[in-house]
């Protein structure tokens, strides 16, 4: 009993500990650490390679601080992530810098509600026919499901408003037209010099060999309408707040 | 070409006694092409083969023969020797193999144990290793040049010839000139003060030493504002060339240190970003050309000097052809060093033509800042280390290229520790960066690309190119039938024609090919050898 109160107030400190105790120094070296060795190929607001958002917290998967360390220093063998000659204290601060960013509040919309947003989402807003949250709704737009922990509030309320303002790369579409002269659009999952590969408006994952297809290109505008005008004021913050909520799978 | 093929058939045959690799038989190496003697195949390093079985026609019919799979992730960027039926290679960081060449089989495995206070840059990897006579050569990671016994893998001696806690390392396949082993310091991240180095091939022994940044009382020294000298990078990680008949070994030198701000060290940072021309006696200097002066975009010249004999505005002249990572490809007389050509093959904003000397004209504007200038081509450059070829029978000069490439260069107070990178700021990526490895490829056609492009050096001019979806960090073999081989980071292996670039054949290897394709003969039967991924791949024509 007594050993259990102490192993959960050890719990509960060191996770105090891990959320709040970075000294300001190590916070603002931390960040000149990540801007010299980091911003490469994380970007300058961590969201560069996609699924991850350093400045936010998103990860591959739930890391403590000294699993963020250890791969700062060791790097992750067998994919781009080198290993940084870098003593603990170097790394410690960029953790310090990359946990203080994603406790940083961020900007909401005010007044929305989450629960409005999704039914908003769902029906009347006729997200789901393109966009998948939560289990439902279509794949051939950006999966939205951790939409929530990669993008502020602010810039998905610009998606929505003008939605063609920034197009990421990786939720391009393309359109092909194969020899028979069929058109098939769809987003762009991948492309090289020899194939292209998408999934259609009926969620099929498809393979072609450029040299089968008529033509092919890849769209850098979005077919996404704006929502400007067909959703009130009020009805853009619910479903920017339900955006919000969306934080992606969580694992038992 | 029947009597031909005869005589080199029974030259295969005379040399399957495996007589040990004189530096007479490296210096006439295309008299035995079934063999593959040095990093880029001859000294002129043209890495252009006389092998013809594998023709334009028949390309279609290559398949796979064997994989050897490295145990180890790290990028495999070497060129394997093949020496009368047996290849070497290594396994990073700093292993050396030895396997039957055409099958395969290994006949033994050096492990090179790894200093703990190495810290390359950019890869715990080797790109290869040298021989000569039966001793193979390695330089490691924590900057030890090894000799090993090539029919054992038995070390012969063990050279410590930097400090690796200090950001000293060799990445590069060692050159063989004479009786010497000449190597030269990679570290331009973490302030070293580069050097190139001759050891005894018997006895590891130092025979001379050069350093790529001048000392106090040597030519070029005014070249650094204050001690900057001392921590001013200019390393060495990509093997050079050599001339016998001027008895010089060619050099590309690295980038200054810090990289990406060149505040602190005023003036044009000599021999970074340089060729050197060195007696390969003495070391001595002979002459120099330096590519990029006070260069803030990392633009080592570290591209291996291709050296072509051949007819220059009407009379034959010893030359050397460099495609530059800082987007220009030049011609320069290889004797004297005197610039003839430099010409932009990819898009360049840094620069705006040479003056009468041959010195770029620079811009303005193209200077590292706080804010960051976006500059074309980016920080990897319109080609890097990935190995050129020149065909003498098209007379053209083949490059991997980056175009529509720029980075964005932000320049930050640093000062020098002791084994830390020394970068002073870096390059940050711009809508036009190329696709973080491993992961999937959203171009559009207005991005960056990569390329084979084929061009003429006489006048600089694109003859053709092979368009990639991806960059690309493969090496480039053509041989006389007018084949070439290259990849890409996408993971295929290709066959172009040589003389207009038309796809002849692929493979999908599966993993980025980061390295300088190879081939040779084993038994009259033609192979051609690439590191892909992790693997080394070898194909040959069905039979």
């Amino acid at each position: 009993m007594k050993l259990t109160t102490v192993c959960l107030f050890l719990l509960a400190s060191g996770a105090l500990l891990a959320q709040h105790e970075y000294a300001a120094t190590d916070i603002e070296n931390g960040g000149r650490q990540y801007t010299n060795n980091c911003v490469y190929c994380h970007g300058p607001e961590g969201d560069q390679i996609p699924g991850i958002n350093l400045l936010q917290g998103k990860f591959r998967r739930t890391l403590s601080d000294d699993d963020i360390a250890r791969i700062i220093r060791e790097g992750i063998p067998g994919t781009g992530m080198p290993a940084q000659n870098m003593n603990e204290g170097t790394a410690r601060t960029i953790v310090a810098y990359l946990r203080s960013s994603a406790a940083a509040p961020a900007s909401t919309v005010a007044g929305g509600n989450a629960g409005r947003g999704k039914t908003i989402f769902e029906g009347k807003g006729g997200c789901t026919a393109c966009h998948r949250a939560a289990g439902a709704g279509s794949r051939t737009g950006p999966d939205l499901s951790d939409i929530g922990a990669l993008h502020r509030a602010v810039d998905l309320e610009q998606s929505l408003i003008d939605p063609g303002a920034v197009v990421l790369p990786q939720n391009r579409f393309v359109k092909v037209v194969t020899k028979d002269g069929t058109t098939i659009t769809g987003r762009l999952m991948n492309q090289d010099t020899f194939t292209l590969q998408l999934i259609d408006s009926q969620d099929r994952l498809r393979s072609f060999a450029i040299a089968d297809l008529r033509q092919h290109s890849v769209v850098t505008t979005t077919s996404m309408p704006s929502y400007k005008d067909r959703l009130n004021s009020q009805e853009l913050a619910d479903v920017v707040a339900y955006l919000v909520s969306l934080k992606g799978a969580r694992k038992p | 070409m029947k009597t031909s093929a005869l005589a080199l058939l029974s030259l295969a045959g005379a040399l399957s006694a495996q007589s040990p690799v004189t530096f007479d038989r490296i210096l006439n190496a295309d008299k035995e092409p079934q063999n593959w003697l040095s990093y880029s195949g001859t000294t002129r390093s043209q890495r252009y083969s006389l092998l013809t079985q594998i023709t334009p026609d028949n390309a279609k019919n290559l398949e796979l023969q064997w994989v050897f799979q490295a145990r180890s992730l790290e990028k495999y960027e070497s060129t394997p020797l093949v020496v009368d039926g047996v290849m070497y290679t290594v396994q990073n960081p700093d292993d050396v193999v030895a396997l039957d060449a055409a099958t395969g089989r290994v006949f033994w495995t050096y492990s090179y144990p790894v200093s703990p206070d190495a810290r390359p840059c950019c890869g715990r990897l080797s790109r290869g290793v040298a021989i000569l006579g039966e001793t193979l050569y390695i330089g490691t990671i924590d900057a030890h040049v090894v000799a090993l016994d090539s029919k054992t893998g038995k070390p012969i001696w063990d050279m410590e010839v930097g400090k690796a806690a200090s950001g000293y390392a060799i990445t590069h396949a060692p050159q063989i000139v004479k009786d010497k082993v000449i190597v030269g310091m990679a570290g331009g991240e973490y302030g070293i003060r580069g050097y190139i180095l001759a050891l005894d091939a018997k006895t590891g022994k130092e025979a001379w030493r050069f350093y790529t940044i001048p000392g106090p009382g040597e030519p070029g020294h005014e070249s650094w504002a204050g001690d900057s000298w001392k921590t001013g990078g200019a390393s060495v990680w990509v093997t050079g060339s050599y001339d016998p008949d001027t008895n010089l070994t060619f050099w590309g030198i690295g980038n200054p240190g810090p990289d990406w701000n060149g505040d602190k060290r005023a003036g044009d940072n000599l021999y970074s970003d340089s060729v050197v021309a060195l007696d390969a006696d003495t070391g001595k200097l002979k002459w120099y050309y330096q590519f990029s002066p006070h260069d803030e975009f990392d633009y080592d010249s570290v591209q291996v000097p291709v050296l072509v004999d051949t007819v220059w505005q009407g009379r034959p002249r010893k030359l050397m052809m460099w495609a530059n990572r800082n987007g220009l490809f030049y011609v320069l007389d290889r004797v004297n060093g005197q610039f003839l050509m430099g010409k932009p093959f990819v898009k360049v904003n840094w620069m705006n033509g040479f003056d009468e000397r041959g010195r770029p004209m620079k811009l303005a504007s193209a200077a590292s800042s706080k804010e960051g200038t976006l500059i074309l081509p980016g920080n990897q450059g319109g080609t890097n280390y990935y190995n050129p070829s020149y065909s003498p029978r098209t007379g053209l000069f083949y490059i991997p290229a980056w175009d529509n490439y720029s980075s964005l260069y932000v320049k930050q107070d640093q000062e020098y520790v002791e084994g830390r990178t020394f970068g002073g700021g870096g390059p940050r990526p711009t809508t036009s960066a190329p696709v973080a490895p491993g992961g999937s490829n959203f171009r559009s056609d207005d991005d960056i690309y990569g390329a084979v492009r084929a061009i003429d050096p006489k006048t600089g001019e694109k003859k053709w190119e092979f368009k990639m979806a991806d960059v690309t960090d493969a090496g480039i073999l053509t041989t006389a039938s007018d084949v070439l081989f290259s990849g890409g980071r996408e993971g295929y292996f290709f066959a172009l024609d040589a003389r207009d670039g038309k796809l002849l054949w692929k493979a999908s290897v599966g993993g980025a090919v980061r390295s300088g394709p190879m081939t040779y003969t084993v038994n009259g039967r033609q192979y051609v050898a690439v590191d892909a991924g992790n693997s080394l791949f070898v194909f040959a024509l069905r039979q």
